[in-house]
């Protein structure tokens, strides 16, 4: 991958990758609480059928994973053990908060043992908000997150930066090549590298 | 018999010395093994820490704690209606059930008692939310030892199920549906119907896993002999639920308390079973589920006309005194204990889930049983973690 580690991709050679990726995910299931038992509902039961999707619920590690779904409360006593699987998972990977609980503490807003939020120790990519969301909305958070991934610069990733889009590099670089009195393309170009904000399922604050 | 020659004797006694020698040879190292926080047998995150001989437990240790949310703490700085949210998620699977005994406690202290309209709606929402927790874990158990079929049709079949209890409270699992002196709507049109044809098809799914399951030879011999728990010993580390009736105790709060709940206008068999080990406790879970289908059959047609509202003031007080009430949940016996103070919310309320007791018993069960057959015995006494660290 010696394009790739230099920082250069060509765009079509991306596109092929982005669509293998996005269609053969492994989730590896963090279910923690009650959310764990509607993931389970959309991963393991003939109504919802997660695989019609290209998602494949079964690694039995987080070493084998592409991306994680977080689900249920996270408790100060868990905490580190989240942090640790997360770390485990090899690059590149993405995360899926499900439930308000994992989103920001939920109904525990005020508990002393909970933790407000996943996204205070592991990135998120995807927020499914609910308590706890129908599986129709897990699922929905799952396609979003494949047309993020079909979107995104892979030489990017591999630089170790954030989440850029196909879309924001092309843009930048039409931005550079034009002068700088353009301030529309650079103005637009800086409202598409704001994608790499987290999406959130139905729109919305993430709480 | 036939007689032994000697030559066949001696040949014997030979091969008994030499395994005797390899036993020696073979004395193997102590390890620790650790199971958790996060595996599937233990349907949350339950840690526990065994130390091995071989392939056999010399002793283990739950650690519970990592799924602590404070309810206790909590409950203290909401007022009364809003405890059910809460308390609605201790026992995900059957969180209908968690409101009630907490809902009863409040009216015992205020003095006032729900329409019977309201009691037999409570009672046979509170039965399917039982067949929702059970119909889960009939299926997880052939997960766990080795058969996937049987959790994609328990998914399947309890999906019915949800949907009975989204329309009728709006929620698949949290319906918070239960409100002091009755309940917050009456029933939608054709519910009662439909419930009817929900009851034949779990019936269905009874036969299906009694099959699938129960009559597996692999499963008989991985579950039978099993984890024996006695019945002194299941008394006194105040096992409850079907734990306790799988030991032989007959022992049911629907039917051995005088409650305001509508369990007395139906005729219902409490199942126990001698033998007390994994099977035992399977089974008797799968007799369970049945009857529950027969108590909501049978009281569909008793549902008396009326409001399914008492009077209550629009702020909720409830007078200084305290309250015990339990109720026989899906997984045993679960209680509260409230002290009010005369307030809005309450002063202090005690939460006895039946989880925590059942999983008391795993260091005296999991003693010297071998490796597999962990995963059994856990399974067989079917804990949720939020009913264990409330
Ligand atoms: S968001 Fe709600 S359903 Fe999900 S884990 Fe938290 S309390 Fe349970």
């Amino acid at each position: 991958m010696g394009l790739v580690a230099n920082g250069r991709m060509p765009a079509s050679l991306t596109k092929l990758f982005n669509i293998s990726r996005s269609y053969s995910l492994w989730v590896y299931q963090w279910g923690l609480a009650c959310c764990a038992i509607e993931m389970g509902a959309a991963f393991g039961s003939p109504r919802y059928d997660v695989m019609r999707l290209g998602v494949i619920p079964l690694p039995a590690s987080p070493r084998q994973a592409d991306f994680v779904c977080v689900s249920g409360t996270v408790t100060d006593k868990m905490a580190p053990a989240v942090k640790r699987l997360w770390e485990q998972m090899p690059e590149p990977k993405y995360a899926i908060s499900m439930g308000s609980c994992a989103n920001c503490g939920g109904p525990y807003w005020d508990s002393y043992s909970v933790t407000k939020g996943v996204d205070q120790i592991i990135p998120i990519d995807v927020y499914v908000p609910g308590c706890p969301p129908r599986p129709e909305a897990l699922l929905e958070g799952i396609v979003l997150l494949q047309q993020r991934i079909k979107n995104e610069d892979m030489a990017a990733k591999w630089r170790g930066e954030d989440y850029t889009s196909l879309q924001a590099t092309n843009s930048e670089r039409n931005a550079a090549k034009v002068a700088a009195s353009f301030d529309a393309d650079v103005e637009s170009a800086e409202q598409q590298s704001s994608s790499s904000d987290p999406i959130v399922v139905g729109g919305g604050p993430v709480e | 018999m036939t007689d032994l020659s000697d030559r066949q004797k001696l040949g014997y006694i030979a091969s008994q010395a030499a395994d005797a020698r390899l036993n020696v040879e073979l004395e193997t190292e102590g390890m620790t093994l650790n199971i958790g926080p996060q595996h599937p047998a233990t349907h949350g995150t339950l840690r526990i820490i065994c130390r091995l001989d071989g392939e056999q437990v010399v002793w283990a240790e739950p650690s519970c704690g990592y799924m602590h949310r404070g309810y206790e703490k909590l409950t203290e700085v909401r007022t009364f209606p809003q405890v059910t949210t809460l308390v609605n998620r201790i026992d995900w699977l059957g969180s209908f059930a968690n409101e009630v005994p907490f809902i009863l406690a409040a009216e015992k202290l205020m003095e006032i008692e729900a329409p019977p309209r309201a009691q037999v709606i409570r009672t046979i929402l509170f039965e399917l939310s039982r067949i929702a927790n059970v119909s889960l874990f009939l299926g997880d158990l052939g997960v766990q030892m080795g058969a996937i079929t049987p959790v994609f049709i328990a998914f399947r079949d309890r999906e019915y199920v949800l949907n009975l209890i989204e329309s009728a409270t709006g929620g698949r699992f949290h319906p918070n549906f239960d409100r002091i002196g009755g309940l917050k709507d009456d029933l939608p049109a054709g519910w009662i119907d439909e419930t009817r044809q929900v009851m034949v098809k779990l019936r269905e799914f009874c036969d299906i896993i009694e099959d699938l399951l129960f009559g597996n030879e692999i499963f008989q011999s991985r579950t039978r002999g099993i984890g024996i728990i006695p019945a002194d010993i299941a008394k006194d580390y105040g096992l409850s639920g079907a734990n306790l009736r799988a030991s032989g105790v007959d022992y049911d709060l629907r039917r051995d308390q005088e409650i305001a709940m509508a369990w007395d206008k139906a005729d219902f068999k409490v199942w126990t079973h001698p033998d007390g080990d994994s099977f035992a406790r399977c089974w008797v879970r799968l007799q369970e589920t049945r009857e529950s289908c027969k108590i909501v059959e049978q009281l569909l047609d008793q549902i008396p006309a009326g409001p399914v509202m008492t009077k209550v003031p629009r702020i909720i007080k409830v007078p200084e005194g305290e309250a015990w009430v339990a109720t026989e949940n899906p997984l045993g016996v679960m209680g509260y204990y409230v002290v009010s103070k005369g307030d809005l919310g309450p002063f202090r309320v005690k939460i006895r889930t039946p989880s925590f007791n059942n999983i008391s018993i795993v260091p005296w069960a999991l003693k010297g049983v071998y490796v597999p057959d962990i995963i059994t015995i856990l399974a067989s006494l079917y804990f949720i973690l939020g009913d264990i660290d409330r």
